[in-house]
């Protein structure tokens, strides 16, 4: 037999048949659901006179759209209302498992998945979301979809589907001290640019990678989408396993020995051949914040905002113009003398309880800065709020002068309350920095968890390593 | 879903690469549940000069001049010209939904995002890849000559113009199929529901722990 990627596998090990044309159907193994992306496939449903081919596939979660304050008096915009009850309305009638806004499994459909066990390694999973390509750091074939598709895993199990390219990152080495997860996917990204991996499926190796934990992993395989690859995958290996031993619908007992036999084949062979390689040098990897309105531009803490006129392809060249000027920013401004408004620590990027750890290390002792007007830690689900709680991590931000809020989207996207107001300029340790995406006219950089707590406290970008911690 | 075989209309240039789903369709009105009325806020921040929410009287809204939907000369346009990396960003399928319900049937471009791409063939929409130059040459002829319409023929898979133009495309046989005849690819799907069933049946062995 052939040398085989991991996509390979992923892809062989799912696909039902394969049609004529080139196209494949593909076997479904699990579906997140969330109120955004979903009311519409199940009016589909209901309209086609439809039924959910397997009901246990699918898990939802309202998300999008929650409050981070006052859970208890309800969502008070009525659309965000309509959007959320929709869901529950949806779900209770199709028999689909929910957590609910007041469920403390509740959280970002991408944070609560790992932490069931409902992402398991070796399946395919599917979420109408972009960033489905997070659970991929369970050696899982994880890609987002729109509703028609959302509507057709509901009905069939199976999607239609090309298969893509494989694609090769390799980091090797060890990381420098300081420099995390979120770090490495920007310079990826910095490197091979937002289009750089479309068509492609992404396998994120080498020890740099085998290194992080799965949160690490996770903030990796999340950021795929911002190359243009719509699944980024990480090899199961024993940092996986460990992981998902003991979540709730992970296998047990026998099945359990069972599962970790068969999940184990889920990497590389050796010799396998890939379209595209790419190979970064960890120990060059330096903590990272974007300047721009694309995740592609990024810069190292110790850079200065480009100048266009360096850039010689015309399109890039206006796009880091209208970039520069939406960011009111002049270009040749160390990095780290820009003063940030506000602070957002939180997203399906970077909202798990190793983020918050990070955040707390840098925020214990210190107070935000002045000229910092909020700073918001959001955690990923009510389950990691109640960890962190538990370890005292809320009363850190607290004393420190963060807001301590409940899990959702919140400021990733501000489809809820929270959003920037035109021109604030926030440290943000989501995942997209583009034009309104916090809020009309608000301008993201995009950081580390760490990196973002120590913009809080020092009230500009600086290298949070240089912030020793306090006793 | 709506056919499509053939259209000749006006094409309107939209020279900006990278253009994000969010800045097809802003976060705000993807509250509604519904899969229709998002044409009137189709590039919302860029062809209004205020901040649009769900439910405004989009006629009485002030709209932005020098964005180029706005523009006479493009009134009525169905085909879209674009740049690189065309609908980034999120998943959100509310960002064909607004093109289609504004009436854009086909949108060109060099390169588009994956998840985008694949959404637009659910909803009647045509994207084309064509090479960079080509892109080039189509922004510089609308620019040129006002009113300047092309033809795209599914069917023969060209885009010509009356001036002789003649460009041949390339698609996926299945998308084109499906484009073509109008098919619900769930009915496709579910004729092959023996196959998936089988399939569960296998898998149950191989990993009873999904079951
Ligand atoms: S946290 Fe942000 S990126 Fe993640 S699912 Fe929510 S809105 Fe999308």
């Amino acid at each position: 037999m052939s040398a085989k990627t991991l996509y390979d596998k992923l892809w062989d090990s799912h696909e039902v048949r394969k049609n004529d044309d080139g196209t494949s159907l593909l076997y479904i193994d699990r579906q997140l659901i969330h109120e955004v992306t979903s009311p519409q496939a199940f009016e589909g449903l209901r309209l086609a006179n439809r039924k959910p081919w397997k009901v246990s596939a699918n898990l939802a979660t309202p998300d999008h759209n929650v409050p981070t304050t006052n859970r208890s008096e309800g969502i008070e915009d009525p659309i965000s209302k309509i959007q959320v009850d929709t869901l529950d309305q949806n779900c209770e009638y199709f028999g689909i498992t929910e957590f609910k806004m007041d469920d403390i499994r509740q959280g970002i459909v991408h944070v609560i998945g790992p932490e069931q066990g409902a992402t398991l390694p070796a399946m395919t999973l599917v979420c109408g979301d972009s960033h489905t390509s997070t659970h991929g750091a369970f050696g899982t074939l994880a890609f987002g979809v729109g509703t028609s598709e959302v509507e057709h895993v509901l009905a069939t199990q199976c999607l239609i589907q090309k298969k893509s390219k494989n694609m090769l990152v390799r980091v090797d080495g060890q990381l420098k001290p300081g420099v995390t997860a979120k770090d490495v996917i920007l310079t990826i990204i910095g490197k091979i640019g937002t289009a750089g991996g479309t068509g492609y499926a992404i396998e994120f190796a080498g020890e740099a990678i085998q290194s992080l934990s799965m949160e690490g992993r996770m903030t990796i395989s999340n950021m795929a989408i911002e190359a243009g690859a719509r699944a980024g995958m990480i090899a199961v290996d024993d940092t996986t396993i460990e992981y998902v031993k003991g979540k709730t619908c992970a296998p047990k007992g026998e099945q359990w020995e069972m599962a970790v036999e068969y999940w184990r084949d889920f990497h590389t062979d050796e010799g396998a051949m890939f379209d595209k390689e790419v190979i970064l040098d960890a120990a060059c990897i330096q903590p990272q914040v974007t300047w721009g309105t694309s995740p592609e531009m990024t810069i190292a803490i110790n850079e200065s905002v480009p100048a266009p006129e360096q850039e010689t392809d015309p399109v890039k060249k206006e796009g880091m113009k209208a970039a520069l000027k939406y960011m009111g920013l002049e270009a040749g401004t160390p990095i780290n003398e820009i003063p940030v408004d506000v602070v957002f620590i939180g997203s399906c990027t970077n909202s798990r309880i190793e983020d918050m750890r990070a955040a707390a290390a840098i925020a214990r002792g210190r107070k935000v800065a002045g000229n910092v007007q909020q700073a918001l830690v959001v955690p990923g689900s009510g389950l990691i709020k109640q960890q962190a709680e538990k370890e005292g991590l809320d009363k850190i931000f607290i004393e420190a002068g963060f807001e301590w809020r409940e899990p959702g989207c919140s400021m990733c996207l501000a489809m809820n309350a929270d959003r920037l107001e035109p021109q604030q300029r926030c440290a943000s340790t989501s995942n997209r920095n583009f034009e309104g995406r916090q809020g009309q006219g608000g301008r993201t950089h995009l950081v580390s968890p760490a990196m973002a707590a120590a913009a809080a406290v020092a009230g500009h970008f600086i290298d949070s390593s240089k912030l020793k911690p306090v006793a | 879903m709506e056919k499509f075989t053939c259209l000749t209309a006006i094409a309107v240039p939209l020279d900006r690469a990278n253009v994000d789903t969010d800045a097809i369709i802003p976060k705000q009105f993807l509250k509604s549940i519904k899969r229709s009325g998002f044409g009137p806020n189709l590039f919302d921040e860029w062809r209004y000069l205020d901040h649009g929410e769900p439910g405004m009287d989009n006629s009485t809204r002030a709209v932005n001049p020098d964005f180029v939907l706005n523009q006479a000369r493009y009134a009525g346009a169905q085909i879209l010209l674009a740049r690189d990396n065309f609908g980034c960003g999120s998943s959100r399928e509310h960002a064909p939904w607004a093109l289609e319900d504004f009436g854009i049937r086909v949108i060109i471009a060099p390169s588009f995002a994956d998840i985008f791409y694949n959404n637009c063939f659910k909803n009647g929409l045509l994207p084309i890849v064509l090479p960079e130059e080509i892109v080039d040459k189509l922004f510089e002829m609308v620019d040129t000559n006002e009113g300047y319409q092309l033809t795209v023929d599914l069917e023969q898979q060209t885009i010509t113009d009356d001036g002789g133009l003649k460009i041949n495309f390339e698609l996926d046989e299945f998308r084109r199929h499906c484009l073509l005849e109008g098919l619900d690819e769930i009915g496709l799907t579910l004729a092959h529901a023996d196959e998936i069933r089988a399939y569960e049946e296998k898998q149950k062995q191989i990993t009873p722990w999904l079951f």
